[in-house]
């Protein structure tokens, strides 16, 4: 601090004081450098918590099953037209415990038989329907492992000790399977080829996937043109008066108006009045559209206002109307800003939940939705579906889910960043 | 036909009507050599005819299809007997939602062995009724598309001015998609304002706004809603305002100090390292915080707590506003930071110059002269904090406890709009229109602050510019 009074030894006070100002300064700098370590510190334990939970999920084990398609037990006669309806349950069940004929007593059996997925009943029903030959001979099937198990044979130390829900019986019963090489640890594929399941063994994001697919093709469809078209008319036609200062504030508003507002609108209005289908990507579309419309016409306006004036006064003055410029000249020069401030409000978009939670998105849905009217989730939802599951196995699965958002979401910004710098450097 | 394939054969027709007119004009002009001797160029002319033929068309289709149900129940109501016209409101609806899915199941072709005959001719009459207005849909359409498409053709002449007319129709859309914003805005108010006054019509709203008891499970039964005291929202008001104050403790400091140290100290290199990571941090979605919330963060507190002798509930408010402050520390240093390097270089300069050392300057000089935009930064970060929502679904409890406890759980407003709003619900049930009141205070409180944030802001660019 400066002293103004004049006294002879100023220059004897200052160096007095000099030492603990100098380290007043330290500290300070020392404060400000923390707390960037602090958030660098954030941000690596965010991003590595994630990818350390979603690594199991990309691996999964499979179990190889002797399967004996017994005519009797599947309840089939030769000349039998529909193989439909056989009883595969029974083939399943009855080739389980074959594998392991020392195993007695009701729970005992179904202990073992839970050791598989679910779904291999249907697994056996459509090798016989490919193949009806099958019937009568015994072959080998490799079926995904139960989740439990998974989980198990992914974090026990020593196969054959019971672990968390895994108890001593199945423990044995796993590590017989292992000893005799019947399990197998494979990527998991299916992970992004099937859709959702209540099984986490069979649950994937392809639903998901395309949801959000077509829930941005809505919002970038609506929100690009409507938004581009208003940021030309305030910055290129609007009259200064009320209405455009209306316009406008409201505009920099509804920037800040929490998502789940959106929802209340997009429940409120677009369903209950309009009549639109409820977790439709269609509505979902035009909810995220209204809320990222801001962002893209503050965005775009920021960069029609950058095309500088002589541009206009060129075309002008060769006798160019006010829309042949502002189409014309004006909007291709401003295109880069524009398309970057599209690319970031869709990315604020994909990671939305709170507005589709409101308008009936978060319904369990197990089809691959295939237009914008079925019903239909979207990643990010179903993160949040997965995160309140029960099943320990769904903990890697919505890390991994995660880690597919977060990648489409750095893909994005960076292609926008890298089109910022461009147009900066021109 | 369906509204859907009606856009296609407008859509076909406008392009065709564009190349009609082309024609049309090179034909009024006298051959493709005297083109100009016309005052616009032909694919104006063309385009013109195209905008005719497919705006009034497109707006007739749009007023028909959002006031065609309405017409269509009335018809089949004034048909109806007698005797079921004279029904209570909400019996007649439940009769013509019953009439519509018997009419459903007969186009399908699967009646089953039913009824009632004045039912199921009620139902045909639907069928027919509806078979009329599609057929009458379609052929307005076309017709309105065709004969403004002709009456455009007849207008053509050398001295008839296209461009003009076109640049007209193109501000009138330009304006009618600037006009979405504030239409958006209006959508906002009028859905959460009826709903909520509807609401308030049942609960009043002294005992909603001051009421301490949230229980809106109870209210299920009709005849304990306003009496029970179930829908005040103190409870929740005070949950919000905490995990908010959480995150801002939290995220003000480290925001700031971030802000500053970017601004004022960092190299080139620092920067081109921490803007990146921050922008990681502003990028992430909230329910992937929500996530590292309620299945790291809040374990860990828990585990932390215990380890020291507390009793830490598992869904603490602690968690989901440690969880939200990260979210916002991005937001606070980048705002934070555009206010400081606003502030005029002068004033840094004259205050090293007078022998300040640097963090006197920026403690004494840039941050009192910065101190308006920094203070609406942290108002807008105040508005996110309360309306953030997947972190405290996530993250913070269901149940409404009236405490200041940041180890115990509370609800938030948000939390409650999600709860009162996903599964089944009955759109005039008081649990239902409480959501809406909930997202009407929601609403007003972050319009408010925005509102102040922007106003501060504003003011304080003025007086440096």
């Amino acid at each position: 601090m400066t002293k103004k009074t004049p006294e002879r030894d100023n220059t004897a006070i200052i160096k007095a004081g000099l030492s603990k100002r100098h380290r007043k300064e330290t500290i300070f700098r020392t404060m400000g450098l923390t707390s960037l370590v602090i958030g660098f510190c954030l941000v690596l334990f965010l991003l590595s918590d994630i990818t350390h939970k979603a690594i199991p999920a990309f691996h999964q084990h499979w179990v190889k099953l002797d399967v004996n398609y017994d005519a009797e037990w599947l309840g089939y006669e030769a000349g039998d037209s529909s193989l439909e309806d056989l009883s595969y349950r029974t083939v399943f069940r009855k080739s389980v415990y074959q594998m392991f004929p020392e195993v007695s007593g009701r729970k005992n059996k179904r202990k073992v038989a839970g050791l598989f997925t679910t779904n291999a009943e249907f697994k056996i029903r459509e090798q016989i329907i490919a193949n009806p030959e099958l019937i009568g001979t015994t072959k080998p099937l490799w079926v995904r492992i139960d989740d439990d198990v998974d989980v198990y044979l992914k974090e026990t130390q020593n196969i054959g000790e019971p672990l968390i829900r895994i108890d001593e019986f199945e423990a044995s019963l796993v590590k017989k399977l292992y000893d005799s090489n019947r399990i197998e640890k494979r990527f998991n594929f299916e992970f992004f080829t099937s859709g959702d399941s209540r099984e986490p063994e069979l649950a994937g994001v392809k639903g998901a996937l395309m949801g959000t697919a077509l829930t941005m093709l809505v919002t970038l469809l609506l929100s690009f043109p409507l938004g581009v078209a208003a940021a030309i008319y305030l910055e290129e036609f609007a009259p200064k008066n009320r209405w455009t200062d209306i316009i406008e504030v409201n505009i920099n508003n509804l920037a800040a108006v929490p998502s789940i507002i959106f929802g209340l609108l997009g429940l409120a209005v677009i369903i209950n009045i309009f009549g639109l289908p409820r977790s439709a990507p269609l509505v979902g579309g035009i909810v995220l559209s209204l809320m990222t419309l801001p962002t893209i016409i503050i965005a775009s306006r920021a960069s029609i206002k950058a095309v500088p004036p002589s541009i206009r006064e060129a075309a002008f003055g060769i006798g160019a109307s006010k829309v042949q410029t502002s189409f014309g000249h004006v909007l291709p020069m401003a295109m880069p800003g524009i398309l970057t401030g599209t690319i970031i409000g869709l990315a604020q978009a994909l990671g939305e939940t709170a507005p589709l939670l409101m308008i009936g998105m978060v319904a369990f849905i197990v089809d691959v939705p295939a237009g914008v009217t079925d019903a239909a989730t979207v990643m990010p939802v179903q993160i949040f579906l997965w995160a309140d599951s029960p099943e320990r196995a769904f903990l890697a699965k919505t890390s991994a889910a995660i880690l597919v958002l977060l990648g489409f979401l750095f893909a994005m910004n960076a292609s926008a960043s890298y089109l910022r710098r461009r147009f900066e450097s021109n | 036909m369906s509204s859907t394939s009606l856009i296609f054969i407008i859509s076909f027709m406008a392009l065709f009507s564009y190349w009609l007119a082309i024609k049309r004009s090179v034909t009024v002009a006298g051959g493709p050599k005297k083109i100009k001797q016309l005052v616009s160029l032909p694919s104006q002319y063309g385009l013109l005819t195209a905008f005719w033929c497919g705006i009034p068309a497109i707006l007739f289709l749009a007023i028909w299809s959002s006031f065609e149900s309405t017409v269509i129940e009335s018809i089949l109501v004034n048909n109806l007997p007698s005797k079921i016209q004279a029904l209570s409101e909400q019996d007649l609806g439940l009769y013509i939602n019953n009439i519509k899915i018997l009419a459903e199941t007969i186009s399908i072709g699967q009646m089953g062995s039913i009824e009632d005959p004045a039912f199921v001719q009620s139902a045909k009459h639907l069928i027919s009724i509806q078979s009329n207005a599609i057929w009458l849909k379609t052929a307005l359409v076309i017709i309105i598309a065709v004969s403004s498409v002709l009456f455009l053709l007849s207008k053509i002449s050398m001295t008839f001015h296209a461009r003009n007319n076109i640049e007209k129709i193109v501000k009138g859309l330009l304006f009618t998609c600037s006009a979405i914003a504030l239409l958006t805005t209006i959508g906002i108010v009028m859905s959460v304002l009826f709903e909520s006054i509807q609401f308030f019509s049942a609960v009043p709203i002294t005992e909603f706004l001051f009421g301490t008891q949230w229980s809106p499970q109870i209210a299920m039964r009709s005849d304990q809603v306003a009496g029970s005291g179930a829908f005040g929202a103190i409870p929740l008001f005070v949950g919000t305002l905490l995990i908010s104050a959480i995150a801002m403790t939290l995220s003000v400091p480290i925001g700031l100090m971030i802000a500053i140290y970017l601004s004022q100290y960092a190299s080139q290199r620092v920067r081109a390292f921490a803007k990146p990571m921050l922008e990681i941090l502003a990028g992430v979605p909230t329910v992937v915080y929500g996530f590292f919330a309620a299945l790291t963060v809040a374990p860990l507190i828990k585990s932390m707590g215990m380890a020291i002798g507390l009793s830490v509930a598992a869904e603490s408010a602690l968690a989901a506003g440690l969880v939200m402050g990260i979210m916002i520390i991005p937001f606070i240093s980048s705002l934070s930071e555009d206010a400081i390097t606003a502030v005029p270089t002068a004033l840094k300069e004259g205050s090293l110059g007078m022998g300040a050392t640097q963090s006197e300057t920026i403690r004494k000089v840039l941050l009192p002269a910065a101190i308006p935009g920094i203070v609406g930064a942290m108002l807008l970060a105040v508005s996110r904090a309360i309306g953030e929502t997947m972190i405290v679904v996530m993250a913070a409890g269901m149940a409404a406890n009236l405490t200041v406890n940041p180890l115990e759980s509370v609800t938030t407003v948000t939390v409650q709009i999600v709860t009162l709003l996903t599964g089944d619900q009955e759109f005039d049930s008081p649990k239902t229109l409480a959501a809406f009141a909930l997202g009407l205070m929601l609403f007003v409180t972050t319009l408010a602050l925005n509102i102040a944030a922007l106003k501060i802001v504003r003011k304080y660019r003025e007086q440096y510019d």
